[in-house]
């Protein structure tokens, strides 16, 4: 109860400090920021960089194109080419397909080992599970970026559609 | 007999009832398999309970609700269990979900649910709510929201009114009029359960005019049931009357507040359909396994209404009413003013699945060619959630999803009322029911998106503190005894 009351506090104090520092100096938000706001945070490194951030970092520095996204699709591509001020084009094929439809991972649990390597590879902390126990996947926060499929030993984490929200 | 107006909006629109209700309710055939899809009822998917090669038995729980809004799931037959995989389902338009196939052994043999029989006078309110989840019950109006979860949210504080929604307002939909016909002694005895449930002090039956066999079967049995706390009103058969909030305009004569639900003023609305599965349960020992499906439109042989296990593919319910007519043109799940097309019909009959109308031209709308909008106000006057469909129409193209949501269109019960009035032939009901999941998942993915945005920074922020930790660990222990730290 303290803590959270703490938090509250901490968490106005910061929201101050905010308001403050940017009534001083109302700044655009950076391109950067604009792009990192229409990728999917899907987190899958399909389009060859670390994560959605770097992706974005690149394409603001000129040094990405603007198709590379999979899970976007169509409409993160579009979005990004008019953003850019560039002509709009297909996802390349080389980053892989367009998914139909989200997914998310599913640790079939009786096979689990315990051996926490889909935690570690896990982008968006999704999983839960400590050394030796059963392991499991918080559906409602996993991304579907297939990251943590290769790494189990056990091949037992799949793919599944997402459930409805 | 009392009849109120409509506060507002709604229009008198032409039944198409009688051609399924000139035969009584007829069983479906039974079928060799089953999808039960998992996530049929709205909130959380439930979770299976067993796995493929199992064997089970007619009634027996295959599902357990997930933590939250969630629902039971039991076995429609007895067999086997094929497999728990993806599956096209209705209520996904087609689209894959988890599902649980099961076989058909033909035996039916019943799963030993003696306990399931209770006498709800001698069991606490909450049990008896507890009881109701146990049986899968879930609103069989068409939304399918699990009734226990529903019950919970107004449980006895205050003792909230109970409304009984009869009034089935779509024009091809009669499966509750065929309920309110035939099994009215059902109904009453769900009614007395709920009002139980609830500590509600009376019980009032909405019913829509037009149907006076369904009036007199009801009134027959709450003379028999003797019980003075259940009451019918006759609303008039205007479209949308049987919409929740309509209902509770007309019956009440109090509105529900755009962003509140009707327990935030005192009313916990129930369909007909789910009372009676109630009573299927708490007296039989009968889980929700099957339903009252109308099978109806110009587009199949012989329209009626079918006793249906859950699972059961379309195709079969359309084999029962003799096939296809050349002038098929259409599938549609639910009403033709509210229901959704279906890509096929190799689809498994849902708790939701109310109606399937094989439409030909002759059921859909004439429409001429659409022209532009001449603001005349039609829509806005027809509206019966108050909304305003000209300009919802006009921040569709392009895609506004600021302006959309603010002018809520996420309130838009997609009843049609809008373009069933509309000079210019826009078919704005249509549109907007494309646009709903559009804007409702665009607003929702810019939420996970941020929240796994804030998860991927959190942790690459704790991994860069983490290996910083370990190097001045490393350099620590590397540093020779006795020399002070460089820091
Ligand atoms: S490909 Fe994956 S990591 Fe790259 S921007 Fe798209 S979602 Fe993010
Ligand atoms: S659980 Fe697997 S698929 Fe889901 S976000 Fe984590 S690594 Fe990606
Ligand atoms: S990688 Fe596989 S076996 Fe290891 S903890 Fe994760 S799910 Fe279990
Ligand atoms: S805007 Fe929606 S709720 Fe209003 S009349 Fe049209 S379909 Fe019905
Ligand atoms: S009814 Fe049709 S023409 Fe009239 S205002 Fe509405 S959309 Fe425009």
């Amino acid at each position: 109860m303290i803590t959270a009351l703490l938090t509250v506090i901490i968490l106005a104090a910061l929201a101050g400090v905010a308001t403050v520092a940017t009534r001083g100096a109302p700044r655009e938000i950076a391109l950067v920021d604009r792009i990192d706001a229409l990728l999917p945070q899907t987190q899958c490194r399909r389009c060859t960089f670390e994560g959605c951030r770097p992706y974005a970092e690149a394409i603001a520095q000129g040094a990405a194109d603007i198709n590379q996204c999979p899970p976007g699709g169509e409409r993160t591509a579009q979005a990004l080419a008019s953003l850019m001020g560039v002509a709009p084009k297909p996802v390349g094929k080389e980053y892989g397909v367009v998914p139909d439809y989200p997914a998310v991972a599913f640790i079939k649990e009786e096979s689990c080992i315990g051996c926490t390597k889909c935690i570690q590879a896990c982008p968006v902390d999704a999983i839960v599970g400590a050394s030796r126990y059963m392991h499991t996947v918080i559906a409602a926060d996993c991304t579907g970026c297939e990251l943590c499929i290769p790494p189990c030993p056990v091949d037992c984490i799949v793919m599944q559609p997402a459930p409805a929200r | 007999m009392t009849t109120t107006e409509l506060l507002t909006g709604g229009l008198r629109i032409e039944a198409h009832k009688r051609r399924s209700t000139k035969a009584s309710v007829r069983a479906a055939r039974l079928i060799e398999r089953y999808v039960i899809p998992l996530d049929q009822h709205s909130g959380l998917p439930a979770l299976p309970l067993v796995k493929p090669a199992d064997r089970v038995r007619m009634f027996q729980p295959i599902a357990q609700p997930a933590p939250g809004i969630s629902a039971w799931l039991h076995s429609p037959v007895s067999g086997e269990v094929l497999a728990i995989e993806p599956r096209p389902a209705p209520h996904r338009l087609g689209a894959p979900t988890m599902s649980i196939v099961i076989a058909n052994d033909g035996r039916d043999e019943r799963f030993d649910n003696a306990a399931a029989v209770v006498s709800f006078e001698q069991i606490s309110p909450a049990e008896a709510c507890e009881h109701i989840a146990r049986g899968g019950i879930v609103g069989l109006g068409g939304a399918a929201f699990p009734t226990a979860n529903k019950l919970e949210s107004s449980l006895c504080e205050n003792g909230p009114q109970l409304l009984l929604n009869g009034a089935e307002c779509e024009p091809y939909i009669s499966c509750d009029e065929m309920l309110m016909r035939e099994r009215a002694d059902d109904i009453v005895f769900g009614a007395r359960a709920l009002l139980h449930a609830l500590c509600a002090p009376n019980c009032t039956i909405a019913i829509e005019d037009d149907v006076p066999e369904a009036q007199t079967a009801l009134r027959l049995a709450i003379e028999k049931a003797a019980d003075a706390r259940i009451r019918i009103k006759v609303v008039p058969a205007i479209y949308p009357a049987g919409g929740e909030r309509q209902l509770i305009a007309t019956v009440f004569g109090v509105e529900v507040p755009h962003d509140g639900f009707p327990a935030d003023i005192g009313v916990v609305c129930q369909n007909v359909g789910t009372a009676a599965a109630i009573a299927r349960w708490i007296r039989d020992g009968q889980p929700l396994v099957s339903r009252i499906v109308t099978v109806t439109g110009d587009g199949v042989s012989e329209a009626g209404n079918w006793e249906t296990r859950i699972g059961t593919p379309f195709s079969s319910l359309i084999a029962d009413s003799g096939g296809y007519t050349e002038r098929m043109s259409r599938l549609i799940m639910g009403g033709s003013m509210m229901g959704t097309s279906l890509p096929h019909d190799d689809l498994p009959v849902v708790k939701a699945t109310n109606c399937i109308i094989a439409a030909s031209a002759l059921d859909l709308q004439p429409r001429g060619p659409e022209m532009p909008c001449i603001r005349c106000g039609n829509c806005s006057q027809a509206c019966p959630a108050f909304l305003l469909p000209q300009q919802l129409h006009w921040y569709l193209q392009p895609f506004d999803s600021e302006q959309l949501s603010r002018h809520g269109l996420l309130d838009c019960i997609e009843c049609g009322c809008c373009d069933y009035v509309c000079p210019s032939q826009i078919p704005l009901a249509e549109r907007f029911r494309e646009a709903k999941p559009l804007l409702a998942r665009e607003l929702d993915a810019h939420l996970t998106a941020d929240a796994a945005r804030a998860r991927f920074h959190s942790r690459n922020e704790r991994l860069a503190r983490l290996e910083a930790e370990h190097r001045a660990k490393l350099a620590e222990k590397r540093r020779p005894k006795g020399e002070p730290s460089s820091t």
